[in-house]
């Protein structure tokens, strides 16, 4: 096992710049999911950390060991892809044995640690088959088994649930973080999946455009997001957004956008309050309420009402933007319906570089 | 979803194909009844059945012998030794050079690449016939006239480059995922390419040795060109040998091409495992 530092970490593709300095530091023992959309450079990053691509500049460590230039083999890493890259020729025990072979590592050590893999995972009843003869989750399960039978200093994970059906990756979901809690191994996971990633991480990075945008513990992230990027990216259903401007009526701090007028709480957003300035509103589905009288209200008309079960999520407009509310479930809400909703918290960005004006 | 066909469908599709499979089987039979009839000229029929049958022309293409340097051989054993070792030397060479040549062109980048390859396409649309002048010349020059090496040489420089397309598409059909993974497993990309990417194309390469082992085993004129001494003659030139200028052995071309079928035969039958390709399938997702 080994920390992680990443330092000023530059890839280029030809003339498209995928990494632009990326900075990451995973301490030993944590699990760190990359999250970002598609071409954020986040499967790049992994695979400069596999060895698998090579770094224009920046620096990699394992630990104190300086792995930037070093060939894979030799970086002690192990890594589950995101096709799971089993060997078809081989069986399952011959899967997961593969790597402890190539390092000379002795018979009954292999036995061993392919059983110990085996039990952790559940895999006794397969060692025989081969890949063409598991169905999908099984895959998945020899591909990590293949990743934890060796001691590697680093485990690293390419959205390995990306081909799983949805019951299944929620189940693995919590069984790679059960193994890495058992482990307690140093772990980079790369997903787009925000859910997997906020479930997952000790330590989440977000990453936008071949950068980190914003790192932290994943509930810091989402309660605090630094950008309007990391708000719009963490969350299901997402972030509402309103364009406006920030006043100054009498004594207090409001945001205006046509006839919504919000509250501005001085202390959370000091430093950032200027009058006239062009923000946009940011408000999680859940920071809302609806107000059961006595408090001032927006008013909100229900256009599409989703029921889910646990959670109702009613859509319609404020100020001209779309925004969804999510209200109790055993509510009774009707399409044309209108709430008067409360915001219980809201966020603030800067409109043109969408940076938060949350003081630090 | 598969609906089971009717009983006339059934009967149909089966009229159909036996009909089918006679159309092609139909000249085999002729071969096969002018190899063990006993007539010199078998008369025409609608069902060719041998006439007279005799095991005599088989027995005499099999049999024959020659005094070469005063010392009795078998001729058709050497010629099918020949054949075989020629066959089997192209089908190896062939596939050794093509391999690592095929791996380059699919995992790499590198100056020439592109034009690499037009140039060993443009080498596919000559006829075989177009270098007989010039390959006997080189060959003369080499001292490789009537040998088995310069049949070699000249039919591994025909099979190398179809071979480098075939394992060139086989090699980009396994995932780089594969390499990558035995590499971060702790292999060099050699023992990658050796332990991983081998085993996976192991069908796409028994197909591609079998095609080089069939096109030197048929080939005709480069062997007619090359060889003159009767001991050296592979099996096409020793079955065209029995149809002369004045005189055609039909019987005996006959029952020649049923034996010279045999080892082709039986290779198919033990390369059919192989040529179910598949091997591959469940190493990635999906």
């Amino acid at each position: 096992m080994a920390s992680v530092t990443v330092t000023a970490l530059k890839k280029k593709f030809g003339q498209t710049e995928v990494l632009k300095g990326v900075d990451v530091r995973v301490p030993e023992g944590h699990f760190a999911v990359l999250v970002g959309p598609s071409g954020c450079g986040k499967s790049t990053l992994l695979r400069l950390l596999a060895g698998l691509e090579e770094a224009d500049t920046g620096k990699i460590e394992l630990g104190d060991r300086d792995v930037t230039r070093l060939e894979p083999r030799d970086r002690n890493i192990a890594m589950v892809f995101q096709s799971y890259a089993l060997y078809p020729h081989l069986t399952v025990r011959e899967n997961l044995a593969f790597g402890l072979k190539l390092r000379k590592t002795d018979a009954a050590e292999i036995e061993k640690q392919v059983k110990r893999a085996s039990d952790m995972l559940g895999l006794g009843a397969l060692l025989d088959r081969l890949p063409k003869q598991l169905s999908g989750g099984q895959r998945q399960r020899v591909a990590m088994g293949r990743a934890i039978v060796r001691k590697a200093d680093l485990y690293l994970y390419d959205e390995p649930l990306s081909n799983l059906d949805a019951a299944l990756r929620a189940q693995v979901r919590v069984d790679i973080r059960k193994l890495h809690d058992e482990l307690g191994a140093t772990s980079v996971y790369v997903t787009h999946d925000q859910v997997e990633a906020m479930t997952l991480a000790d330590v989440i990075f977000v990453l936008n455009k071949g950068q980190v945008e914003q790192s932290g513990a994943p509930l810091e992230i989402f309660d605090k997001p630094a950008t309007k990027f990391v708000a719009a990216f963490l969350g299901s259903p997402a972030m509402n957004f309103v364009d406006g401007a920030l006043e100054r009526a009498e004594s207090a701090w409001v945001f205006r956008a046509h006839d919504l007028v919000v509250p501005v709480d001085e202390a959370t957003f000091a430093g950032g309050l200027e009058p006239g300035r062009k923000v946009t509103l940011g408000v999680r589905p859940h920071e809302v309420e609806v107000a059961e009288g006595g408090e001032e209200t927006t008013k909100f008309v229900v256009t599409v009402v989703e029921a889910l079960g646990p959670e109702t999520y009613a859509h319609g407009e404020i100020a001209g933007a779309p925004f969804i509310a999510r209200v109790d479930a055993r509510r009774s809400i009707k399409k044309g319906e209108t709430l008067p909703l409360v915001f219980r918290s809201i966020h603030l960005f800067d409109a043109a570089t969408g940076t938060s004006l949350r003081a630090r | 979803m598969n609906k089971k066909p009717s009983f006339f469908e059934s009967a149909a599709s089966h009229v159909v194909l036996v009909l089918a499979v006679s159309f092609a089987l139909y000249p085999v039979l002729w071969v096969v009844a002018l190899a063990f009839s006993g007539t010199q000229t078998p008369s025409p029929r609608v069902i060719p059945v041998p006439e007279a049958p005799t095991l005599a022309h088989l027995s005499a293409v099999v049999g024959a012998t020659r005094k070469v340097d005063g010392v009795d051989i078998w001729l058709f054993g050497r010629q099918l030794a020949n054949s075989l070792v020629v066959s089997l030397a192209t089908a190896l060479v062939g596939v050794l050079i093509a391999i690592p040549t095929a791996y380059a062109l699919a995992r790499f980048r590198f100056a020439g690449k592109e034009s690499g390859v037009r140039a060993l396409l443009a080498t596919q649309m000559f006829p075989a016939v177009a270098s007989a002048i010039p390959l006997y010349m080189i060959l003369n020059y080499l001292g490789l006239l009537n040998s088995r090496t310069g049949l070699v040489v000249c039919y591994a420089s025909t099979s190398v480059p179809f071979s480098i397309f075939q394992l060139r598409a086989a090699f980009e059909a396994i995932p780089v995922d594969l390499e990558e993974a035995a590499m971060v497993d702790g292999a060099t990309r050699f023992s990658a390419f050796v332990r991983v990417v081998l085993p996976a194309a192991r069908p796409a390469i028994a197909v591609t040795a079998l095609f080089a082992f069939m096109g030197a085993y048929n080939e005709f004129i480069l062997a007619a060109t090359l060889l003159d001494k009767e001991e050296m003659f592979t099996l096409p030139v020793m079955l065209q040998r029995f149809i002369g200028e004045y005189d055609a052995q039909w019987e005996k071309f006959a029952a020649g091409a049923l034996v010279v079928s045999l080892p082709v035969m039986a290779l198919f039958y033990v390369a059919q495992r192989h040529l179910v390709a598949g091997l591959t399938a469940g190493g990635v997702k999906g």
